[in-house]
């Protein structure tokens, strides 16, 4: 059972509520979902497109499109180290064969604990602080060896919880619409002028 | 200027024609018209894969790009997405042409297996023949190819080898764009692209066949054919489906005398190259060991094999010991609507004139009244091009799949708005302008109130307006929908009617004449008749009431109770099986001849192979009996029979030879047909405690056609009672369980199953289902069949 | 944490005038109250003095050059809107994913309002009846800055129903990316918000102005383009236009990456500022590490053909830039030194592209990782002299004709402009193979020396691990 659980499934309903179709809420519910699991399960792909009203099947080709959802589970920190030019060229490689060393896994494994999985990463943009590496998305720059180290040890210890939510979080400040300020949707197929269009917009 | 008998030319300019030149060469094309199209019209085949005259164009593959030039000088062109434009240059051979088309087979064979000797579409392979004309000639991809496991079944029918895919979006885009049923998918990105259902949600698509007609690749193949043939080896004819009355156009293939695949033709009028999985995959029945092979006559209690010559004796002589019994009057022919329109021609000629009966009927108590097909009759494409379509009827997708596509499509492109009236949720219902869902019985009053509303009137004052009536629901009378209809016809005067009949060759059965002349017998009179011991001889052409009728208990009555029984049929069905003589008839593809669908169109069956065993066409039957009863029907011929249908046949005159090749030609509204006469339906108030029994077909069934075709045998459901979920707490039990469900006839126990597509107060079955008999509980004279569900 | 720094990059030194970046100055910048102290929703108001289609005609004079990539005035792309046709979208492309760019993010980190400012300006001049800002889905501090604004803006009526007491309603509404490059594209930007792959659409026949979201007219602009206009709408056009030069007026955000001795993110005057002010000057990147030899530099994001140091004399704008036969694209400039291993540098980012094909036309998607494992074999010294010639044959197939690249005086061959010709929907495919083509072209002897001819393959028991 992993379908998006009582709380969640009204937020969805809400945000799906913002626009003009209600399919285009799929990426941010994975979102929900995976923020609520982890990573992201079949139930809850189900769920998703019995809301969306799009079939499982379209759900998944969505989902697998995207490089932020995980299919399987994945550690409590993502660790991604960005490979991209800029990064490459100040050592982006050693990097990343310093941090296969400490952490004890090949790019794309998961430490035993399943505190860490390590990725290679592309462009974080974040180019003029390279070499670049993200912890669950949140930017570390300019990262040396002994700052890999001293931040896992961070992470380990959960000095850094304040600033760090767990692998699924992505933002935690929402969007909050109040019905009472909102313009409201406009759907496609109800073709009105916009209001302040009306006199002078074609002046 | 000279001023003699110079007139100046009348410059017809045509405001579609676009003028552009392929190749050097000037050419007239349409406005709208894509390269790709205009290209081909001109004799010039630019290659491709993705582009599919019948789905949008997605430009993905990019075989097809040539080089155009619209004065700004020659620049890639996607020729399957872009329209033709004034003076448009088109060069489909110019070196950067030549160059791209090899670059792009180079890049989609890079991870392309060779493996095209095992492969079932080596030899008709798009990809091969291109790579062949088009191609580099050589490959200089020496990395390593992708690897998937390889073919796994994405449903009972279709397997997928992604590494044959080249991701061309074809089935993709017809599941979701033509079937509706979305279910296969691209997956994952980039070069890890490949083509999934969802875990445990196999593509279940009715349409799911047509994904293999039009892969270009060898990445999706028919279980009923893998490595059944090679195509060079196979031989094929141009014919049409008779498995429903949408009569889609056909090839039939067969190699050394045996049916091996049907596929679609592209018919603009009718089904524009789809078929269902049904009428795609049953000719397996034609192959079935189970096939009558040679006439049977009773001998004591058994059906013993017999010469032709015999059980023809024995038949007439049954036929005429009834007639010395009872007269004309008490022999009846039912059925007819599965064989070609001169195999129902012939049985009429024998019922009506030989024997002399009024008694001939061609439906099974489960259609709508033969005098609907003398209303103004609407074409399919009148019906997908009408501002409005009222559908009072079955659920399309189960009964007519393609009708259901055309007319999805209609409502989906937003050319045509549907209102449709029905007891329960179609497959339609989604697409629908309004839904009116109504409890059995009360149609007409649920029509009227529509026609009332406003907006209603106001769109069908809107333009073109198509009733398609059928028959929604078998356990309750049809003459509340026939009510229903004449109240539409009466609002609004221009519309006119698609009938949707379901058996394959009904309308033609119907129109040529299997039907009851003055005071003759439909079926549930013979039925009747029967079973008051007042039939003497009852003849089933391929008719088979113990499983078709909806009233099993008075198709059992009246087969008990007819004194002789004559089956023409091409199984021992349920009902051939009481039968005292049956001779074994030839099967679809074993015979030719006609057949007209439900907007009257006659298109041509092909024979492609021999009849199994001994078998005869019904036609040749019928007359080899009127002889032996003393009548020569002069046939010598199938074509015989057609022209004397045309000779005879109101309405048929222009059915010629000539006419019925390829797309057919429309049959007149036959002006003999009787006008529907009006029945009053008087229906009584449900009881709170009771609920309105619906019973409707759904597209697998138990009928020999399915049943005999090992592919489709185990698509059937089981046989259960669809409760609305608010419905399945009142009654206090619960999705699964099973409960009794009791009739004015007898109670049968059914299992449960929670349906919010089922309207509240009303219950629905689905028809002939393995399980436990829904006809047990329908008495066809009730105007509404209503039942109490109790639990177990 | 430590390693969020504020504003990480910005760098502002010198007294060039500031458009969009004058409140990275205050640690607050992204606050409504920092904000209002600063002239924040003046532009607004401005605006709603005057009537849309003056608004719209003050961006048309101020030519604002789209900063996403393309270049095409803002203005401009509103009016290709077919008229009379409603609803309108607008989407924020606040994607950022080109290698090298980095402008965006802290444009929503810093100074979320402006942002939503300009989105307001934007939809009230063309008539855009909703906003959806795309932020990529891998910038949750963007996320959070700037959802937080929207908070503020709805509760300050600066959003919604009646803004302002006008008759101007809008909503705008933060949609989350999930990490995949090609989103950036307008078209498969589109595609991602309405719910589904982000594949590009093809473009002609339909522009998302005519066609777009669902099927409606649709304004896709990237935030740096946006966040021009609550300065245009106090300032005016002309003040605007003073800035920089004639084709390229305003200024500009430039990332200037890799091997320099001061990287960092400029905000520059359009048009007049050259490559090697850029690279060596004072106020900028003070010249490259360790006092090396330049060797290359990328002039306009990863998809950009590459400048050797003859082109440094080359101002930053965008005609003589594409005369020379490259791009600024979307003002991203990466500098390699002599060390730099040219070869490998090439493969990242063809490794890059290839990585993040959407996989729907052939060319790119199988013609991308042939490309990246050519080259590979020759970046581990396992190719031949075939597979460099085997690598511009591909090449070939994805841009038939010939490729832009700098105009080297050394290999005496003319640039190309653009548009070139691609058999692909979209700039992913041949953004694959440009980093291929400049790097062989200018550099082909660090490829061969990669190369160890073999004249004959040793069969030995435990052959050596690449074989
Ligand atoms: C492959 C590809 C990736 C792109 N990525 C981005 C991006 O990340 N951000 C962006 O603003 N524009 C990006 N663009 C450009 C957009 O397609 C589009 O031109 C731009 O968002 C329009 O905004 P503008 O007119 O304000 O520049 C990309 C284009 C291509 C072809
Ligand atoms: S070029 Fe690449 S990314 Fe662009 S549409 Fe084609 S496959 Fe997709
Ligand atoms: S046929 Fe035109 S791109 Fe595939």
């Amino acid at each position: 059972m992993s379908r998006l659980n009582e709380a969640n499934t009204l937020l969805a309903k809400e945000i799906i509520g913002r626009y003009p179709k209600a399919r285009s809420a799929t990426i941010p519910l994975l979102h929900l979902s995976q923020q609520q699991n982890g990573h992201i399960t079949n139930d809850a792909i189900a769920h998703i497109a019995e809301l969306v009203g799009a079939t499982s099947a379209e759900v998944l080709g969505t989902c697998t499109f995207y490089e932020m959802f995980k299919m399987e589970p994945v550690g409590k920190y993502l660790v991604n180290i960005c490979g991209t030019m800029s990064c490459q060229l100040l050592g982006a490689d050693e990097l990343m064969h310093h941090a296969e060393h400490s952490l004890g896994v090949k790019a794309g494994g998961t430490t035993a604990d399943g505190m860490f999985t390590l990725e290679h990463a592309e462009c974080q943009a974040a180019c003029t602080e390279a070499p670049n590496m993200q912890v669950n998305y949140r930017h570390c720059h300019r990262m040396t060896t002994e700052k890999f180290d001293q931040l896992i040890d961070d992470l380990r210890a959960g000095r850094l919880d304040g600033d760090i939510p767990q692998h699924g979080t992505l933002a935690r400040v929402r969007q909050v619409i109040p019905a009472e300020k909102a313009a409201g949707v406009a759907l496609p197929d109800v073709p009105v002028e916009p209001a302040w269009m009306a006199d002078g917009g074609k002046s | 200027m000279s001023d003699t008998a110079e007139t100046t030319e009348e410059v017809v300019v045509d405001p579609n024609a676009v003028n552009i030149t392929i190749n050097g060469v000037p050419h007239v094309a349409r406005k709208g018209q894509l390269v790709i199209d205009a290209a081909a019209d001109a004799g010039e085949y630019i290659p491709r894969f993705c582009y599919h005259e019948r789905m949008t164009p997605v430009g993905k593959c990019r075989m097809c790009l040539v080089e155009c030039d619209s004065g700004r000088g020659p620049a890639v062109t996607v020729s399957c997405m872009v329209p033709v434009a004034p003076d448009m240059k088109v060069d489909t051979e110019s070196p950067t042409t030549k160059r791209m088309q090899e670059g792009i087979l180079e890049l989609l064979l890079a991870n392309h297996p060779l493996d095209c000797p095992v492969c079932d579409k080596g030899g008709e392979c798009p990809l091969q023949d291109q790579a062949f004309s088009h191609g580099p000639g050589e490959s200089r991809y020496v990395e390593e190819k992708r690897h998937y496991e390889k073919p796994i079944a994405i449903s009972d029918l279709v397997f997928l080898d992604r590494e044959r895919c080249i991701l061309c979006d074809r089935c993709t885009r017809f599941a979701d764009e033509v079937a509706g049923d979305a279910l296969i998918h691209f997956n994952s990105r980039g070069n890890n692209t490949h083509i999934t259902t969802f875990p445990d949600e196999p593509f279940a698509s009715y349409f799911s066949g047509n994904t293999v007609q039009i892969c270009p690749v060898g990445a999706l193949t028919a279980k009923p054919y893998r490595f059944k043939a090679r195509p060079w080896d196979l031989a094929q004819q141009e014919s049409t489906c008779t498995t429903c009355s949408v009569g889609c156009r056909t090839v039939v293939q067969t190699s050394r005398d045996e049916l091996l695949r049907v596929m679609g033709v592209d018919s603009d009028p009718v089904n524009h190259g789809w078929l269902c999985d049904r009428g795609r995959f049953d000719f397996e029945s034609v192959k079935s060991e189970h096939r009558v092979q040679q006439p049977l006559v009773r001998v004591g209690a058994d059906l013993q094999p017999a010469t032709w010559n015999s059980a023809i004796a024995a038949a007439a002589a049954l036929i005429t010991e009834a007639l010395a019994a009872g007269g004309a009057g008490s022999v009846a022919v039912l059925g007819g609507a599965r064989g070609t329109n001169e195999d129902a021609f012939a049985w009429a000629r024998l019922g009506h004139e030989v024997i002399g009966t009024p008694n001939v009927y061609a439906q099974m108590g489960d259609g709508l009244p033969a005098g609907l097909l003398a209303l103004p009759r609407a074409t399919i494409d009148q019906m997908a091009s009408a501002a409005t379509v009222v559908l009072l009827g079955p659920d399309l997708k189960e009964e007519l799949p393609v009708l259901y596509l055309r007319l999805r499509a209609a409502a989906e492109k937003g050319r045509t708005r549907v209102i449709e009236f029905a007891p329960r949720h179609t497959g339609l219902t989604s697409y629908a302008w309004k839904h009116i869902g109504y409890e059995p019985g009360t149609q007409v009053q649920a029509m009227k109130s529509a026609l009332a509303d406003e907006a209603v009137a106001a769109q069908l004052a809107a333009g073109p307006v198509v009733v398609v009536a059928g028959r929604a629901n078998l356990a309750e009378s049809s003459a509340a929908t026939v009510a229903a209809v004449r109240e539409v016809l009466a609002a609004v005067p221009g519309a006119t009617v698609l009938p949707a009949f379901r058996r394959g060759n009904v309308v033609g059965a119907l129109q040529v004449g299997m039907r009851p002349r003055p005071g003759g017998l439909d079926t549930r009179g013979t039925l009747q008749a029967a079973a008051a011991g007042k039939i003497e001889c009852l003849v089933l052409v391929g008719a088979d009431p113990l499983s078709d009728f909806p009233d099993t208990d008075l198709a059992r009555r009246g087969l008990a109770g007819a004194t002789r029984i004559i089956a023409v049929d091409t199984f021992v069905t349920e009902s051939a099986a009481r039968a005292n003589v049956v001779l074994a008839a030839s099967a679809y593809a074993e015979k030719s001849g006609t057949h007209t669908n439900l907007e009257g169109r006659v298109t041509s069956l092909a024979a492609a192979v021999t009849p199994a065993g001994n078998c005869r066409a019904d036609w040749m039957i019928a007359a080899d009996l009127a002889l032996e009863l003393g009548t020569d029907l002069g046939y010598g011929s199938v074509a015989d029979v057609t022209s004397d249908i045309a000779a005879k046949v109101a309405g048929h005159a222009g059915v010629t030879p000539d006419a019925v090749a390829g797309d057919g030609v429309l049959a007149e509204v036959n002006p003999q047909l009787d006008p529907m006469n009006q029945v009053e339906v008087q229906v009584g108030e449900r009881n709170a405690y009771e609920y309105r029994l619906v019973v409707s077909r759904v597209l697998y069934d138990q009928a020999v056609g399915t049943a005999m075709s090992p592919s489709l045998a185990h698509l059937t459901r089981a046989s259960a009672v669809h409760l609305h979920p608010l419905d399945i707490e009142r009654v206090g039990t619960t999705d699964g369980a099973r409960v009794k469900v009791s009739s004015t006839r007898t109670s049968v126990v059914f299992g449960v199953v929670a349906d919010p597509s089922v309207l509240r107060g009303t219950a629905w079955v689905p028809f002939n289902q393995p399980g436990p008999e829904v006809g047990e509980l329908i008495d066809c004279f009730a105007a509404v069949n209503d039942v109490r569900i109790e639990t177990i | 944490m430590s390693s969020y720094p504020w504003a990480a990059g910005y760098i502002d030194d010198g007294d060039r005038p500031k458009i969009v970046t004058s409140r990275f100055q205050h640690d607050d910048g992204f606050t409504l109250d920092r904000y209002h102290a600063t002239g924040g929703y003046q532009g607004l108001r401005a605006a709603l003095g005057r009537t849309p289609a003056e608004v719209h005609e003050e961006v048309k004079k101020a030519t604002v050059l789209g900063r996403g990539g393309a270049g095409f005035p803002a203005g401009t792309k509103w009016g290709l809107m077919p008229a009379g046709k409603f609803p309108r979208y607008l989407v924020v492309n606040g994607d950022e994913s080109e290698p090298g760019t980095y402008k965006d993010r802290l444009l929503m980190e810093r100074d979320p309002h402006q942002l939503i400012e300009g989105c307001l300006i934007a939809a009230y001049a063309a008539g855009l009846s909703q906003v959806f800002l795309y932020i990529r889905g891998e910038m949750p501090l963007a996320h959070e800055r700037v959802a937080t604004a929207l908070n503020e803006a709805y509760a300050a009526g600066y959003i919604g129903k009646h803004i302002l007491g006008s008759k101007f309603s809008v909503d705008i509404v933060l949609h989350w990316g999930a990490g995949a490059y090609v989103v950036g594209e307008e078209t498969a930007l589109i595609e991602s918000l309405e719910g589904k792959r982000g594949e590009p659409r093809l473009k002609p026949p339909f522009f998302p102005a005519a066609i777009g979201l669902y099927g409606q007219p649709t304004i896709v602009n990237n935030v740096e383009t946006l966040s021009n206009l609550p300065w245009i709408a106090v300032n005016g056009a002309a003040a605007f236009t003073a800035i920089g030069t004639e084709t390229s007026p305003g200024t500009r955000m430039v990332a200037v990456s890799g091997h320099v001795n001061r990287p960092g993110v400029y905000e520059i005057i359009n048009g007049t500022t050259t490559f090697r002010d850029l690279l060596y000057g004072e106020e900028f990147c003070q010249g490259i590490r360790n006092g090396n030899e330049l060797k290359a530099f990328v002039p306009g994001g990863g998809s950009a053909p590459w400048f050797t140091p003859e082109q440094l004399d080359l101002p930053f704008e965008g005609r003589q830039v594409g005369a020379a036969g490259s791009m600024l694209g979307s003002g991203a400039i990466m500098v390699m030194d002599h060390t730099t291993d040219i070869p490998k540098a090439a493969l990242t980012l063809t490794h890059f592209y290839a990585a993040e094909s959407c996989g729907q036309c052939t060319p790119c998607r199988e013609g991308g990782t042939w490309l990246e494992r050519v080259l590979q074999r020759v970046v581990d010294g396992r190719g031949s002299r075939a597979d460099l010639d085997q690598l511009l044959e591909i090449g070939e197939s994805i841009c038939p004709g010939s490729f832009p690249h700098a105009s080297s005086t050394t290999l005496g061959l003319a640039a190309t402009p653009f548009p070139y010709k691609m058999t692909t929907i979209c700039f992913v495919g041949p953004s694959a193979y440009a980093p291929v083509h400049s790097a062989l072209t200018l550099f082909r002897e660090e490829f061969e020396a990669k190369i160890v001819e073999r004249k004959h393959i040793p069969v030995t028991v435990g052959a050596p691990e690449h074989e």
